[in-house]
């Protein structure tokens, strides 16, 4: 007899049950969100095919990243989930050259080439798909059917980071805070999986020919399949029927073992569920003993509070503050002795200003005309934007209102820390001075906003969720990398059928390891940051957070009533330190609110090769605000900083004036890639090949377009950016067509000084030429030329290099040998030229009594693509900029606690000892996302400067090229700088 | 108490005080080497403990006292010993810690740094750290590597790799279940007093030891069932350590495959080779060089026996260094020798070629050189070797598990299909 056939897909988000009869016909399907409870689901989808199928044996056959752990317990048949796409697909169809399959948690691609098949799936930094749909949906207040629908009539596409979820969001966030259109959005989050697909998947296979979309989102969002078939210019393209079942329906035709009965597989089920709950490990203590443990828990944090007065009994003057923040819009109203008037707290749904309108206007409502707003004052993301449209007095970095905030609660506060939606502020405070500010990378953010977006999924109110976590008594460990990773820790623990409270106290507890290990690294809170802390946030609204941070740093700690309006607080504090007897706000009046309206332009900045993209803000008639701009330029301001010294925009001009003479004739000419080391080299090889007499043409500069044009043949997602680009160079190099390119290995890099234990290049500078080498097979590498060489050794150099070019070019080792002389000659008088400008630099800051900002990376970090623009968001701050390479030069011998073995972070580290004795110069580091490297330098930079007293502030980039959490960190510097400045004038 | 004593850049120093109070913990990197590595440490005037904690708190610790962006390997190493030396509370002021520093251009080199850091940071920073290295960094009174001393340790990796290579290509085949865990318990408790002599000519032992090793692996029952080979390679910490990857051996055997892990050796000869070919290719002492050249040539004599002897015993035998290192023609160039450099890229050619086309290629998350010998070659050997089928897994305290055991899945699950096509 045969039997029907039941494949059984297990995801990360969904749960879906195909039977199939023995003609292969679908019989029976289900498709579930499972809601992060597989045990209820698989329950109930078990339940509707015992229903259909009453008593009879069928074969079972699971699949899916959730269902590997259950069918192996259980028994059962188990096909990953890829072979059941592949085989499903064979069955359904001929001729399929590339699927591509969008789940959940995971990406999928598989290359059919004849009998040979090639399955690849998204690496682990990769974060989910339908996962990330829906994180960006809640981000646009929609769910996934809606992203679809907005980006229908989207009319540009921004840049958004498609390494993970995590990255997207914080270009996604600010934005919306800029009042970029949501369509644009919605369309340009699909752009981003397709170029997570191309850049994470297809490493250097072409998608072409006839493709297959498989999975939920690629069945459900047409807009999503729009995208991959322009952007890849595909035309024939094959979305099955079922396709959101179709892993299911391979995993029913792969069914093959012993014929089994639903009430047999359900029972075995349960024991596994029992088994399992036993035997699970990894939990940690609970956070209370006992209830009486939280009663005096809560007593204790009541102290901190405001008195709220009813604003009807208030009269005279008030101060008003608002913190557009990122995720939420705060406002709060507070009279002469700091009580609350009226506060009002809502999220952006992806609406910063119509928020910040409903609050003023609901704000307007509840008082009356005896009371009188004497200052009003912005902070947060949305300080520029909410200041101009709604007329606001003025606005303070978040920072500084943080702290004026905390300071009204904990008069000696030396450390606070902030965590909000998106992001978390630590800074800690010294003699009334900001020092230290640690804010999270884009690696270790959205914590806060994890654990509602993830209650909501459950369907809790955060609230509810919070509360839960009290009395739960075995809290899971999740672990507390990033939160792409908590979230499948989080499925894991489901799957292993933790309880709701179980998962709410571990969320809790992650989020505090998170802040204390990740983002700020403290081994030591008190130690190293003292015993008066305040902590702040929605974030620490949730009991069980605060709980578990105490619990963690073991010290009782200051949590305001406010937490989470303490930005506004601060902003109200500073309103009414600013106001003086006789002013009256600005901000806009009830009437004026009520034909408030506003328009949003899309426009791009043509005053220089950045081309920002802006987004002009129309309210009213006439006034006008720009974002998105870099510099001074492009927000359309007269002033101009062309005259103050930048190191950075210096050098990038000065590499790129070494050009072989137009009117010089070559025998040769010789393509060298704009890239990594060369930013560095190039000042040596020009004048190199210039006495061999080749001609040098380089790579075009990079671009957003030059990196898409090389992304799909790299071969490793996490590697650092600039390394990314070498790709789109090598593609250009190409198009220019030299009579060889020429990209050598150098392991060791120039002996600098002789204080270095070693001068090794990073092994990304040495050796990538061997991954270009590996991976872009689809040119003819036959000229590109990739020699093995030392600059420290001429006779060793001569030989390889003669060895190199001899195909090439007629010449001697003796015209090598001069070359190199040539080439040696110019390469010093460069440096010494950079080191005469950076010192140039520090004396005209001196003079114009101006800060200075070494901004310290690596030699290509001059490339603007790579820098983003912060050089010149760095001037247009009235700053004085520096590069690492250009004053290295004036450090003693110094002794450092790392083995120094690479040449350019010994500059890092003889920089900051420079700049450690100096007064008005600080230290910005610049570190690519994916260096390895710089786990170890950084740490060590810190040192250097904080054991002088020196605030230390890291930049993290990546393909991202949003500026606003750059522009927190340098503001905030800036701030303090000034402040410090301020102080020595006094004393 | 031994007296604190530092050197002129105020390093802590192993004194010979220290040596004849102190216990040298030793962190648990290779499962199959360690063991018989702290044994011979232990003949030769040193007080050795082998660490074997695998818990959540020491993972903990690392994650405290270490930067969140370091490779998975320094923070559990870190986290092992600020975990051990913290749970002995009443001798914590006599023990030190030793550490490999392999003297490259990949982080690795620069784990004893931090971990002093650590220590530091623990309050622990009158814990001495001892460097192991051939390179001649750090020198310490009280740990000299007397010419015993390296025989022995040369002897102890000789016998970790070849019981490692006997245990791979038994116990998936054993008939009656745990014969060949048991066996190397056997092996462990005969082996035991081995180190215990003064002698420098101890060829003739060791290669007795061997050959009766190999004779009880035969003894062993085994079935006729094939099975398909998996090959594991990369990052030498991750490759080797259970702790750092999730007990990848354990997970393969259970799917039913042969595990091959090449030997260790090979690693440290690729190191001395490499430091050989970078003088020969950017200039240094002729001198060192040869010694190099002759340090190499010395150990591969005896492998090559050992080899010799595997094959009679109807076992395979990895392959001899200088035919691995040939294999990289037209794939990769020898001079690229950061972190496992070309060996690693050798390695997947070897596996390929000897019936291991299928391969879990591990690194920590945000391993550079992997990017260029590991990830970076996945094409070209799919170019050259279509059967391939090649996994890269990245390894981090915090990745999920079941992300991980996914994608090996898959790996797995081809592999059985092709493995059953191909038969």
């Amino acid at each position: 007899m045969l039997h029907y056939r039941v494949g059984i897909d297990i995801g990360s988000t969904t749960i879906k049950a195909v039977v199939l009869d023995e003609e292969d016909n679908i019989v029976y399907k289900t498709y579930d969100r499972h809601m992060s409870s597989i045990s209820n689901s698989l329950k109930s989808m078990f339940e509707g095919l015992k229903r259909e199928f009453g008593e009879q044996p069928m074969h079972f056959n699971f699949t899916g990243s959730a269902g590997l752990s259950l069918a192996k317990h259980i028994g059962a048949q188990f096909t990953q989930e890829v072979i059941s796409a592949t085989t499903a697909l064979r069955h359904h169809i001929e001729g399929i050259d590339v699927c591509i399959e969008l789940g959940g948690e995971d990406a999928k691609i598989i290359f059919f080439d004849g009998a040979n098949i090639e399955q690849r799936m998204n690496g682990t930094c990769a974060g989910g798909t339908g996962a990330f749909i829906d994180q960006m949906a809640s981000l646009l207040d929609t769910d996934a059917a809606g992203v679809n629908k907005l980006a229908k009539d989207y009319e540009k596409l921004h840049d958004i980071a498609s390494r993970c979820g995590v990255f997207a969001k914080s270009d996604i966030q600010p934005l919306l805070n800029q009042g970029a259109r949501k369509s644009d959005i919605a369309a340009s989050i699909y752009q981003a999986i397709v170029n997570q697909t191309i850049g994470g998947l297809s490493q250097g296979k072409k998608i072409q020919g006839k493709v297959a979309f498989l999975g939920g989102p690629l069945t459900f969002s047409s807009e999503l399949r729009k995208r991959f078939t322009e952007y890849l210019n595909l035309e024939d393209v094959y979305t099955p029927e079922n396709g959101e079942i179709f892993v299911a329906i391979g995993a029913a035709l792969e069914a093959s073992e012993e014929p089994l009965n639903i009430e047999e597989v359900i029972n075995r089920i349960k024991a596994y569920r029992k088994k399992h709950k036993d035997g699970m490990k990894k939990t940690i203590e609970p956070l209370f003993e006992t209830k009486e443990d939280y009663e005096t828990f809560r007593k204790r944090h009541d102290q901190a509070s405001l008195e709220n007065v009813d604003p009807a009994d208030y009269q005279g003057n008030a101060y008003l503050g608002l913190d557009a923040g990122s995720t939420t819009t705060k406002l709060l109203l507070i009279g002469e002795n700091n009580e609350i008037l009226y506060n009002y707290y809502a999220h952006n749904r992806g609406n910063p200003i119509d928020v910040a309108k409903k609050a003023l206007l609901s704000m307007y409502d509840a008082i009356h005309e005896k009371i009188t707003i004497k200052k009003a004052y912005s902070t947060g993301y949305g300080e520029e934007l909410i200041k101009h449209a709604f007329k606001l007095d003025g606005g303070e970095v978040e920072t500084i209102c943080h702290y004026h905030a905390a300071k009204h609660f904990e008069k000696d506060v030396n450390f606070v820390v902030d965590i909000g939606g998106q992001d978390m502020k630590c800074f800690k405070v010294e003699d009334g001075v900001i020092t230290s500010i640690v804010l999270n990378e884009a690696c270790s953010s959205g914590c806060g906003s994890f654990v509602e977006t993830f209650s909501e999924s459950m369907g809790y109110d955060i609230k509810d969720f919070a509360k839960l976590a009290i009395d739960a008594d075995a809290p899971v460990d999740l672990g507390s990398r990033c939160t792409v990773f908590m979230n499948s820790s989080v499925k894991q623990a489901q799957a292993e059928a933790a309880k709701t409270e179980d998962i709410s106290a571990g969320l809790a507890m992650s989020v505090v390891k998170n802040a204390l290990y990740k983002v700020i690294r403290a081994h030591d809170v008190k130690e190293e940051y003292g015993d008066k802390i305040l902590v702040q946030g929605g974030t620490f609204n949730n009991d069980a957070v605060l709980r578990a941070f105490e619990r963690e740093t073991g010290l009782e700690v200051t949590r305001p009533a406010i937490a989470g309006l303490m930005g506004a607080f601060g902003a109200a504090l500073l309103a009414k330190e600013a106001s003086t007897a006789d002013n009256h706000s600005t901000v806009l009046a009830p009437h004026s609110l009520e034909t408030f309206s506003y328009k949003s332009k899309r426009a791009v900045c043509n005053k220089c090769e950045n081309k920002c993209p802006l987004t002009v803000n129309i309210f009213g008639a006439h006034e006008r605000y720009i974002s998105g701009n870099r510099c001074e330029k492009g927000a359309g301001l007269n002033v101009s900083y062309d005259e103050l010294p930048n190191l950075y925009l210096y050098k990038y001009d000065k590499v790129l004036s070494y050009q072989s003479d137009p009117k010089k004739s070559y025998n040769q000419t010789v393509g060298i890639p704009l890239a990594l080391n060369m930013y560095e080299n190039i000042p040596f090889w020009q004048p190199f090949f210039d006495a061999l007499g080749v001609k040098v043409v380089y790579s075009e500069r990079s671009s957003k377009k030059l990196y898409e044009r090389g992304q799909d043949t790299i071969p490793s997602d996490t590697i650092c950016y600039p390394a990314k680009l070498v790709h789109g160079h090598i593609e250009s190099l190409y198009e220019k067509r030299p009579d060889f390119i020429f990209y050598p290995n150098i392991p060791y890099n120039f002996e600098e000084k002789d204080h270095g234990d070693n001068h090794y290049n990073c092994p990304i500078v040495a050796h990538y030429s061997e991954v270009v080498d590996a991976n872009m097979t689809h040119l003819d590498l036959n000229h590109f030329l990739q020699p093995y060489i030392t600059l420290n050794d001429k006779k060793k150099f001569t030989d390889a290099l003669y060895e190199t070019l001899k195909p090439y070019v007629k010449t001697s080792k003796l015209a090598i040998r001069k070359a190199f002389d040539k080439g040696m000659e110019a390469y010093h008088d460069f440096r010494k030229d950079i080191q005469q400008e950076g010192e140039r630099a520090l004396e005209y800051a001196e003079e114009h009594d101006l800060n200075a900002i070494v901004l310290a990376g690596r030699p290509y970090h001059i490339d603007p693509e790579v820098n983003h623009g912060i050089p010149k968001l760095i001037r247009s701050l009235n700053v004085v900029l520096i590069s690492e390479d250009a004053i290295n030069h004036l450090a003693e011998q110094p002794k450092v606690n790392v083995l120094n073995q690479w040449t350019y972070h010994t500059r890092l580290y003889d920089a900051a000892r420079v700049i450690a004795e100096k007064p008005r110069v600080n230290l910005v580091q610049l570190v690519s996302f994916g260096c390895g490297l710089d786990a170890i330098t950084s740490d060590e930079v810190k040192d250097i400067l904080e054991s002088r007293d020196k605030l230390y502030t890291q930049v993290k980039i990546d393909e991202i090229s949003n500026l606003g959490a750059v522009n927190i960190r340098l503001r905030s510097l800036l701030s303090t700088m000034n402040k410090e400045a301020s102080d020595h004038g006094k004393a | 108490m031994a007296k604190l004593e530092y050197d002129d850049d105020g390093r802590l120093l192993f004194t010979e005080e220290m040596r004849k109070e102190y216990t040298i913990l030793v962190p648990q990197m290779a499962p199959f080497h360690f063991e018989y590595l702290v044994d011979a440490m232990n003949t030769e005037g040193l007080r050795a403990e082998l660490l074997r904690s695998d818990d959540y708190e020491l993972i903990h610790e690392g994650m405290k006292y270490s930067h969140n962006d370091i490779c998975v390997p320094a923070m559990l190493v870190i986290g092992q010993f600020i975990d051990a030396i913290k749970k002995r509370k009443h001798d914590m002021h006599k023990v030190a810690l030793i550490i490999t520093q392999t003297g490259g251009g990949c982080r690795a080199s620069n784990y004893i740094k931090l971990l002093r850091k650590a220590l530091k940071k623990a309050h622990l920073d009158f814990v001495p750290v001892i460097s192991l290295n051939a390179n001649g960094l750090e020198k310490n009174p009280g740990f000299k590597i007397t010419p015993r001393l390296l025989h022995k340790l040369h002897d102890a990796i000789l016998f970790g790799d070849t019981i490692m290579t006997l245990m791979h290509q038994t116990r998936p085949y054993e008939i009656n279940e745990g014969d060949t865990d048991r066996l190397k318990e056997k092996i462990d408790e005969n082996l035991k007093g081995y180190f215990n002599h003064n002698s420098l000519f101890t060829w003739k032992r060791s290669k007795q030891k061997i050959r009766w090793m190999i004779e009880e692996f035969n003894n062993i029952e085994t079935t006729d069932v094939k099975k398909p080979k998996v090959g594991v390679v990369g990052e030498i910490y991750v490759k080797y350590s259970p702790l750092g990857n999730n007990r990848l051996e354990q997970t393969l055997e259970k799917e039913g495959v042969e595990v091959v892990v090449p030997p260790l050796y090979d690693f440290f000869l690729y190191s001395f080779d490499s430091r050989a070919h970078d003088i020969k290719r950017y200039g240094g002492p002729l001198k060192e060089r040869l010694v190099l050249k002759a340090l190499v040539w010395y150990i591969e004599v005896r492998r090559q026996k050992i080899r010799n002897m595997l094959k009679k015993g109807g076992f395979e035998a990895p392959v001899p260094y200088k035919k691995l290192k040939s294999l990289t023609k037209g794939f990769i160039d020898v001079g690229t020798h950061t972190g496992e450099g070309w060996l690693l890229t050798a390695e997947m050619i070897d596996l390929i070629e000897h019936g291991a086309p299928n391969i879990v290629c591990t690194q920590p998350f945000g391993c550079l050189p992997n990017h260029i010998v590991g990830k970076g070659m996945i094409k070209k050997l799919k170019n050259r070797y279509p059967e391939s089928n090649i996994v890269a897994i990245d390894y981090d305290t915090s990745a999920s598990q079941v992300n991980q055991i996914n994608r090996i899945n898959l790996m797995v699950s081809n592999a059985f299909r092709n493995f059953e096509g191909g038969r």
